[in-house]
């Protein structure tokens, strides 16, 4: 029973706890991330989601508490065997990230470049396969400084999936975006998932349209999971602060920023 | 126990305080200096550690040493002149023009050119350095890296400390060089010092342990502009300002510890 657990759970975090000076920002962190299905994680901004995001993609290192990634407890290797971990997931940044000296296919190329031993050839196919994947044929000479934001965000999830990673984070994915581009970034990423059977982690202000392509929602509020469920259980739970939040105004601590942003995108 | 004052900690009388303070000042400082020093030395180590990125060490002293080529002998050839300007100028009130080459020669192998070459690379690389690394860190391409398990500081930093050792004492003998010639055609050409006597002299006089010591100063200051610029890049904070910030840093430091340095090294060489 313990062996299909670890199995249909991709990831598994508990008890997460970091402090930052005096402030606790993560308190107590629980998920459980199933195998293949897309877990959002929505809360007002200043809650920890980025910060908890850090330590899923192992940049950075929690005082207390476990990360199970694919049955293997990711806060007690060394930092040179967490490479191996880092092998199994993709990370879509925020701004992209893309490394702005080089063009798009050098960017998407870059990780088989360094780290493996594959040829030109096989490199300039793999490339133009997750290219095309994500609707830029043909863009790959072009530097990032030429291509539109949302250009940007497609290219850097070609750069995440090109090692074939089986999970994906992905980092406020329609940042800056406008809601034409967010809705097109959003059936990419659920493509993207059927298509690749990969687990997806998202931190995402779009409420509530990424619920439509999420399957599981965490809502985090004060460094822990507020609440932690299927969409509709979410959604069915009538919890006062995630309603409030939803309805944007905030989750009683800070009103005015998440609820001046959200109401502006909807 | 409503009042403000009694939910304060009971105050420290303002000696305590102060000597407080300057406790918690003197923490902060040995800690940034902990972690300036722990990273130099962990470049260093991957330096040694496979793989080795020769192809990267090339691009950067194209970058460092190759561009700022002619910067570095448009000043070579100005303070040359200047040299010989100022110089035969002095040395004709004491009748002894012929000492020009010798004077030019020691000024610039020993002082001048290590120091000014190393200014000016600072101005002109260490600052790209810092602005191009903290331009990375404030656009999480730094964490990028680090997600794809490519060590940051070796692929950045490390190829950087490499090539401003190599590019720095190479720049320095060619300011040598240009500031000699520049010294010759001024004090020489223009002012009329005894032409024959300018070369003897610098023969005669300039010894190995001369050149020898101004390329040992020219590869501290490498690593020094290196090592800080990389650093404060690479420290950048994640707002407007911290590109801006760590650029200037980068630049004044560099600076400061060139002279500060300059001083040690030449009272160690001048034995």
């Amino acid at each position: 029973m313990t062996a299909a657990n670890s199995n249909s759970i991709a990831i598994k975090v508990s008890d997460l706890r970091r402090r930052f000076g005096t402030q606790q920002v993560l308190d107590g962190v629980d998920l459980e991330c199933p195998r293949g299905q897309i877990t959002t994680i929505v809360g007002p901004s200043g809650c920890g989601k980025t910060v908890f995001l850090k330590h899923l993609t192992l940049l950075m290192r929690a005082d207390s508490g476990r990360i199970v990634i694919n049955g293997v407890d990711v806060t007690r290797l060394s930092s040179r065997a967490l490479d191996s971990v880092r092998e199994q997931f993709g990370v879509l940044f925020q701004g992209g990230a893309l490394f702005d000296s080089l063009t798009v296919f050098e960017n998407v190329a870059f990780p088989l470049v360094e780290k493996t031993r594959m040829s030109r050839e096989e490199i300039a196919r793999a490339v133009n396969d997750k290219l095309a994947a994500v609707g830029l044929e043909g863009m790959g000479h072009k530097y990032p400084s030429e291509i539109s934001g949302g250009m940007q965000k497609r290219a850097a999830l070609a750069r995440a999936l090109i090692r074939n990673p089986n999970i994906l984070y992905l980092d406020e994915p329609t940042t800056g975006l406008d809601p034409t581009r967010t809705g097109a970034i959003h059936e990419l990423i659920r493509r993207t998932h059927e298509k690749f059977g990969l687990t997806v982690v998202m931190v995402s202000h779009d409420v509530p349209q990424v619920f439509e392509i999420s399957d599981r929602v965490a809502f985090m509020h004060r460094g822990r999971m507020w609440l932690n469920g299927t969409v509709a259980q979410v959604m069915e739970a009538h919890d006062p602060i995630f309603e409030r939040f939803l309805a944007g105004r905030g989750s009683g601590d800070d009103d005015l920023p998440a609820g001046g942003r959200s109401e502006a995108r909807v | 126990m409503n009042s403000p004052i009694s939910i304060d900690r009971p105050a420290s009388p303002p000696l305590v305080a102060a000597i407080e303070r300057l406790g918690a000042a003197i923490l902060e400082g040995v800690n940034a200096l902990g972690r300036f020093v722990l990273f130099l030395l962990s470049a260093m180590v991957e330096i040694v550690l496979p793989p080795y990125k020769v192809r990267l060490v090339l691009r950067q002293i194209r970058t460092i040493g190759a561009e700022s080529f002619f910067l570095v002998a448009l000043i070579a050839m100005f303070t040359g002149m200047v040299l010989g300007l100022q110089g035969e100028f002095t040395l004709r009130k004491f009748g002894s023009e012929g000492a020009l080459g010798t004077v030019v020669s020691l000024v610039l192998v020993r002082e001048l050119g290590p120091v000014l070459t190393a200014l000016m690379v600072t101005a002109r690389a260490g600052s790209a350095m810092a602005a191009e690394i903290g331009a990375m860190q404030v656009t999480e391409q730094i964490d990028a890296l680090t997600v794809m398990a490519i060590n940051p500081v070796q692929y950045l930093v490390s190829p950087r400390l490499i090539a401003a050792v190599i590019s720095f004492p190479l720049l320095t003998s060619m300011f040598d060089v240009i500031g000699i010639l520049g010294g010759y055609a001024v004090g020489v050409g223009l002012m009329g010092a005894p032409a024959a006597s300018y070369f003897n002299g610098i023969a005669q006089n300039l010894s190995g342990d001369d050149v020898s010591g101004g390329l040992y100063k020219a590869l501290v200051f490498g690593l020094i502009v290196a090592w800080v610029s990389c650093y404060k890049g690479y420290n950048a904070e994640r707002m407007a300002t911290g590109v801006s910030r760590a650029t200037t840093e980068a630049v004044v430091l560099s600076s400061v510890l060139i002279l500060m340095f300059d001083y040690f090294l030449t009272s160690l060489l001048l034995k």
